[in-house]
This record gives structure tokens, sequence and C-alpha cells, in this order.
């Protein structure tokens, strides 16, 4: 594969090795704060009603009984938050998912929320408060909610992406499509064609830390919010949006993280802390119970896609064809377009399309999950390849490579790609060790690829250089799986000093400029770039100062290992000034010294990986077992090996999970039966072999060091990995996930009878 | 002159064409000059597009030129997780 000669035997000290973690001994010792860890003095508890029922118009609301319980401090309800988006539709679907105005939506939905002083009172008060509902028809599925006979849940949506405009609403909000060529021809010209529908259903991102937050809002309409989420920036803007309040005066500081994962990358309670805060003019606490979370935070979307592919007998695939229909809850969304544009990626294909049908349910509002929308595509996409490879008679790798895409090729969602990484992970899964491992009885063996895009995004940092000489380094991007160990060796490695002499913080809203949140894999590209740009605009500090104490031109110094060196012999013959000889003598030489630096990140670079997995499945029970599992994954240039290799495993389990138990139960009445972790579950380590990792290094163009994101594809193949591995194990393929014991039992059955 | 080629979702707001001629150089003019042209582009803007150029994705640098022969496309703003 061509590649960037720039990267060719770049040498790096500090880049590349493996540290220990710097928040390791405060989480291991319990020092570390998380969102409830907070508390303010006299600060009250809240806690929110929540609609019992999936869909239903609000005729009365009714709080004066509640209001004279002693103890009650406030009651916030819609009325209480006025709509100040003036027209903006997204934003009014996110202050009505915060709080029902007129009608609940779906099983959990807030109508009011309570601020007293303590649990035990508020819990007393929700009691008091009465909700007069007139109940309407709900519909949970996502194919059922397509149908004419569902209830519409909006009369104002009509679907958009389609000539003409209906002029009827519907529950479909949005249609797209993406894709090249002739997709009727490339059909004709198959010799084998496969065509499915497949369907997953909706998971929880799972994330083990509850959503949290304290919000102090004064009188003098300046407030402080203490909060779990990956983009503090984000919230507060929001939040101040919502509240009317000048976002100047709205402070918000982010606790330690316990997984987002995209979860916490929207505002859910946020909000009514706030406005309880300001009604009752004293702190207010606001911590979502494990129900809570299941039910009115944002899963992902449970899925149906219908998928189609061609291929000539030896093995090139001539079209492809899928039609996704994903939902995004109770409002409209566009998860379903991701997932289009993600679908086909893998692949080098002259004729495609994907069709993205968005779909609107009474369940919570959909939120990102891990490389959002696409671990279901890839789902219905390698679960329809490697059929067709059976068809064929062909390996199943060897047909992937064939039809691998590459630098040059045109993606099924657009542009052309640049270097990529497929192939070479493909290529790395033939030859690994894993592929020729003997297989037990009852076992079978599956593989995937998978693709997701990755982004950076607005960024700012600051590194300040101590008296003493060690550094801090304060961003703006949440850590959520170990950005302060990357960016700490990033400016390391720029400053020529030790990894161990650098503090890396994430500072809160009022100390640096607005920083997009941590998703998209962007922390370490995005802040990274930042951080390389903000320590070289330090060291042009450093040699100043140098300059001046050496009493020589500024241009006559160059930097290099942490030292400050006369840029040749006309410059001078000093002996080198390290950065704590200059750091010490700043008071005199100008004062503070530091870097900074504000960018747009763009250029993250695709990512792509292929997945291997043992499957072991008991024909008695249905129940399997994960026994092996590999990831090969492109990491562009692995800043910290470790904590990638921890991304890839972390992903990989979470997919697992997906594949083989997680899944929303909504009973008749629309309402969620497992909303806890007992019923709802999740894989732990005992459920799971070690997973091997396998990083693979094709540099990004676009990033001096040739990062690329990690933390999101490792999520996308193991749904199909599993599948494929599944259909080997037990000569039976399943189409709907997650291929819980009860499925396959009955798959299993089926096929007996 | 570039050839901006179009996701589907954004089709039929220009009568169903897959790509549309703009003279522009750079996202911000494009962005306006469809704004213009497409009064219905506007809410799609709100939500966010993303623009490529020559298979590079850029989501918020809006001064970024747009060469004559450059490949583009205009892609929905992608979320992250």
């Amino acid at each position: 594969m061509p590649l960037d000669t720039h990267f060719t035997n770049q040498k790096f000290k500090q880049v590349g090795t493996r540290p220990l973690r710097p928040d390791g001994v405060d989480k291991v010792t319990g020092r570390a704060k998380y969102g409830a860890d907070y508390n303010a003095p006299g600060q009250l508890i809240a806690l929110v009603l929540r609609s019992p029922h999936a869909h239903a118009r609000i005729k009365k609301i009714d709080t004066s009984k509640a209001e004279k319980l002693a103890g009650v401090k406030a009651i916030i309800t819609s009325a209480d938050l006025p709509d100040l988006t003036a027209g903006d539709r997204g934003m009014r679907d996110m202050l009505e998912n915060c709080m029902a105005r007129k009608k609940v939506l779906y099983d959990g939905h807030a109508v009011a929320a309570v601020a007293a002083i303590d649990q035990t009172t508020a819990r007393k008060a929700l009691k008091l408060i009465q909700v007069d509902y007139e109940i309407l028809p709900h519909v949970t599925d996502v194919d059922e909610a397509l149908k004419p006979s569902a209830p519409v849940i909006h009369n104002d949506i009509f679907t958009e992406g389609v000539e003409p405009t209906p002029t009827k609403p519907s529950n479909n909000n949005k249609r797209a499509s993406f894709g090249h060529g002739d997709i009727e021809q490339g059909f004709r010209d198959a010799d084998i064609i496969v065509e499915h529908t497949y369907k997953t259903e909706q998971t929880h991102q799972g994330y083990i830390e509850p959503h949290a937050c304290v919000a102090n809002v004064s009188p003098d309409g300046q407030g402080e919010l203490w909060v779990c989420t990956q983009g503090h920036f984000v919230y507060r803007n929001q939040c101040a949006a919502l509240l009317g309040m000048d976002i100047s005066k709205l402070r918000v500081t982010a606790s330690e993280i316990g997984g987002g994962f995209g979860g916490k990358t929207h505002i859910w309670t946020e909000p009514l802390a706030l406005a309880l805060s300001r009604k009752a003019n004293r702190p207010v606490k606001l911590t979502m119970s494990r129900e809570e979370v299941f039910r009115c935070s944002g899963p992902t979307s449970s899925t149906s896609i219908d998928m189609k592919i061609g291929a000539k007998r030896d093995g090139t695939i001539t079209a492809a064809h899928g039609v996704l229909r994903y939902h995004g809850g109770a409002f409209p969304a566009t998860w379903a377009e991701f997932g289009a544009m993600t679908a086909f990626a893998c692949y080098d294909l002259k004729n495609v399309k994907s069709e993205s049908i968005e779909v609107i349910v009474n369940r919570p509002k959909t939120a990102a999950y891990r490389a959002p929308s696409a671990p279901m595509a890839a789902f219905a996409v390698e679960s329809a390849v490697d059929e067709l490879a059976k068809k064929i008679g062909m390996d199943p790798v060897e047909l992937r490579i064939k039809n691998a895409a590459k630098q040059g090729t045109q993606s099924s969602y657009g542009p052309v790609y640049g270097p990529i990484g497929i192939g070479a992970t493909l290529e790395a899964a033939k030859n690994h060790a894993h592929m020729k491992a003997p297989l037990g009885k009852n076992q079978g063996r599956g593989m995937a690829c998978g693709f997701w895009f990755n982004f950076g995004g607005q960024t700012c940092c600051d590194i300040n250089v101590t008296p003493d000489g060690t550094v801090t380094v304060a961003v703006g991007t949440i850590d959520v799986g170990g950005s302060r160990a990357s960016i700490g060796l990033m400016a390391a490695e720029e400053l020529g000093i030790s990894y161990d002499n650098v503090r890396v913080v994430i500072a809160d809203t009022s100390s640096l400029g607005h920083n997009d949140m941590t998703d998209g894999s962007r922390g370490t590209f995005s802040t990274g770039l930042a951080t390389i740009a903000a320590a070289r605009n330090a060291i042009k500090v450093l040699c100043a100062r140098a300059a001046k104490m050496w009493d020589i031109p500024e241009d006559a110094v160059v930097w290099e290992d942490g030292h400050a060196k006369p840029a040749g012999t006309n410059a001078g013959n000093f002996p080198p000034l390290s950065i704590k000889e200059i750091a010490a003598a700043a008071g005199n030489t100008g004062g503070p010294i530091a870097g900074h630096n504000e960018l747009v990140a763009d250029g993250a670079g695709v990512s792509f990986a292929t997945h291997i997995c043992d499957i072991e499945v008991d024909p008695e029970t249905g129940r399997s077992t994960v026994k092996r599992y590999t990831v090969i994954q492109d990491a562009g240039k692995a800043v910290h090996p470790t904590y990638v290799e921890g991304q890839y495993q972390g992903g990989a389990a979470q997919g697992i999970g997906w594949a083989l138990n997680e899944e929303y139960i909504y009973g008749k009445d629309g309402r969620l039966q497992n909303a806890g972790f007992l019923d709802y579950r999740i894989p732990v380590c005992s459920d799971l072999p070690f997973i091997d990792t396998m990083i693979l290094e094709i540099p990004n163009p676009n990033h001096p060091y040739g990062v690329r994101g990690v933390g999101e594809t490792s999520i996308v193949p193991p749904l199909a990995a599993v599948a494929n591995a599944m259909s080997n194990a037990v000569g039976i393929r399943l189409t709907h996930i997650p291929m819980s014991p009860p499925r396959v039992l009955k798959a299993i059955s089926a096929r007996k009878h | 002159m570039a050839e901006v080629h179009l996701w589907g979702a954004l089709r039929p707001i220009v009568g169903g064409a897959l790509s549309v001629s703009v003279e522009a150089k750079n996202i911000r003019e494009l962005f306006k000059i469809l704004t213009e042209q497409y009064p219905a582009f506007e809410p799609h803007l709100q939500r966010g597009i993303a623009v490529s150029i020559n298979g590079k994705i850029y989501r918020d640098t809006w001064d970024q030129a747009l060469p004559p022969d450059a490949e583009i496309y205009l892609l929905p703003r992608i979320p992250g997780g």
C-alpha cells in the first residue's frame, strides 16, 4: 500500500511508549470524583416524576399538594421551562425530551421535578403530584411504526427527502440514499445473490456511572454545574440556551466519567437541576437511578435492514443494495442515514445503493453509541457477504480481500479514499495464528470487517511552563478513554521533556474557549493536534527567553531535547539552557511562559478493523460462549498502545454483549420490562475470553504523527463476527440480534423439525 | 466551476439532480450560493453538512478552498459516540 513517506522511519522518544495512566491511582483508591461525588453546602436533592405511559396527552398536572409538603423547596413542570428555541426544531426536541410538554412520548418521559431537603421528602412529594393523562395508542416497533395503521406520534412530521413532500404526517421523518453505478445491471450480472432481512434490537451503552450533576444558580443569574458528561462546553451552551442564560455566566466543571460511549453527549436532567436551583435559590443535586438510565437516557436504535448482495462465481461483487430502517426514539433523527453511509464502506463496489428510512417510535430519544449506527449495518452486510462466500465456495477472508476498498476506490458514500487500512487488516487476519487454530465440538469461527469515519472539531489547549520547569496542559475534551495520557505524551514529545514532568487537566468551561465534546474518536486526534501546536508555540517563547538570557537574536536559538541551544557557532558559544533554567528565570525575562492553540481539526482519517471470533454453542440450551476473539485495527499511530488495545478490547466486549444478550424488551403496554442490569445482561469479565489485539499503523496524512481515532471502530464488526461464528458452529444463519439462548434454541429446534 | 455531488436527501431540493455546478472559491461561498439558489437547503445546513474535498472531509473549516477540478461531495455531518 502506498504510504506518505513523510511518516517513514519517524523516530519518537515518548509517543508509542506505555507509561502508567495518570488517573490510575485516583481511580483505584477511590479519590477520583465522579458526578455523584460532588456535593455543595446546603444542597437540595432532586427527583423526577416520569410517565408510566408510552404515549399520552397531559391534561393537567396538579402540584399543589406536593408544594405544601414540609421540606419541598421547588417543583418544576414544563411551565417553568418556556420554549426559547425560536423555531430551532433540534433544540425544541431537546427541551421536550428533558421535560414533556403537551404529551408524554415514551415510558419514563419526565413530567415534573422536585427539589427537597432530602431524598425521602422528594420521594414523598413525587407521590403527591397528580397528573391527569389521556392515554393514546402507542407503537414501539420500528417496522410497525411505518405501517399505515400505526398511531402517528407527531402531527407535524412530514417525510423529508422525497418528492413531492407528503401531505400526511407519518412516523417516517426522513429518507436518504447513497451510492453509485447501476444496481439493477449489477444484479443481472451476478451469478449468485444473497438476500435477507436482518433485525437488531435496541441496546444501551451500559456505562457504569449513571448521569449525575449538581447545579447552583445564584439570584444574580450566574450559575455553576458540576456534571458527568462527554462534553461540558456543549452542555453549557445547550443548558444556557434552554434556560435563557448568558453562556458566559454558566460555568460547567466536568467530573471523571464512568463511561459514556455516546450516551453522555446529550443533556437529559441538567436543565431540570439548573431550573430547580434557580427556583429554589439553593444548590440542587440530581442523580439518575439505574432504572432511569435505562428508561430515559439515550440507547441506540433498533433496526430492520433489507440486504441484497450479488457476486460472480469468482467472488467479484457486482451489486449491493441495502434498505435500512432505524428508529430515533420519540423524536425525528437521522440514525439510519449514518448506517447507510457506513454499510458498504469496506468494499470497492461498482454498483451500490444504500437507502435510509428514519422512524419515530414511543421509546426514549436515541443517542449515539460508539460508531453510531455502523454496527447494525455491518451486521447485515457482513452476514450477507459471509453467506455469499459460502454459496460460492470461497474462503470468506479471500472474498473480502478480493473486494476490499483501497486507495483510489470510490467509497459507497461518495468520496474517493486516500490511504486506508482495510486491506491490511484483512491480510493480517488471513495470516493470523487465530485463523489456523483448531476448533472443538460445537464450535465455529467467524470474521467480519467494520468501518467508521472519525472526526475532529473545535479544540483548544493551553500549555503553561511552571516556575520549576514542569508543565501543565489544560484541555477541554473530557478524558473518556485515556486522552490525558496520550496528550501528555505528545506534549512531552514536542517539548523534549519527560512524560512525568507533564500534567494534563480538563479545564472548566470558563478557563478555555469552546471545545466540542469527546466523541467521534476525536479526543487524542484533535486535542493532540492542538497540544502539538501549543507546545510549538511555547517553544518559541522558551527560545525567545533563552535569547534574552544570552543576549543574542531570537532566531539564533533552536530547541532540541528540552533545551535551548545557540543555532550555530555565529550565535555564540553558550552551554544549552534547560527548560528548568529558562523557567526559573522567567520572572525577569518577560513573565510566565505559555503556549496556546485554538483550531478546527479536520482530516481525522477513516478507520477500518477486522475481527475474528470463535464461539461454542450448547445445542441443548442455545447458550453460547465466546472462546477466542481477535481484533485487528488500524490506529494510524498508537500514541499509548496500552490504551489503544483497551479501546479495541472494550469495543469488542460491548459488541459481543450486543450480539448475544443485550436487548430492550417492551411489553404490549409500551413499558420497558428490563430496566436493570439483572434483566438487561451485559457481559462481565467472566463471560469473555482475553481479547487479543493487533495494532496496525497506516499513518493518517493529516496528523503530524499519523494518528487516527481508535475509540469507535472496534464495536462495528463484532455483531457480524459473532453471527458468522454462530452460523459456522450450528449451521444456522441467524438474522436477528441478539442471538440469545432462546432465539438460538428456537432456530436449532426449527431446523430439526 | 465545481461539480458538487449531493447525497440522496438533498436531491429533491435541486429537482432530483445528482450534482450541481457551483462557482465558489471556498466552502463558505458554496453554502452561501446553495442557500440563495435553493432556500430549502437552509434547514439541512442548520442541522449540519460536511464537505468532502478530494476525499478529505471538512466539518467546520469553511475557509477551505475548492480547487477547480476537485471531487466534492456534500455529506451529512456525522455524530460520534
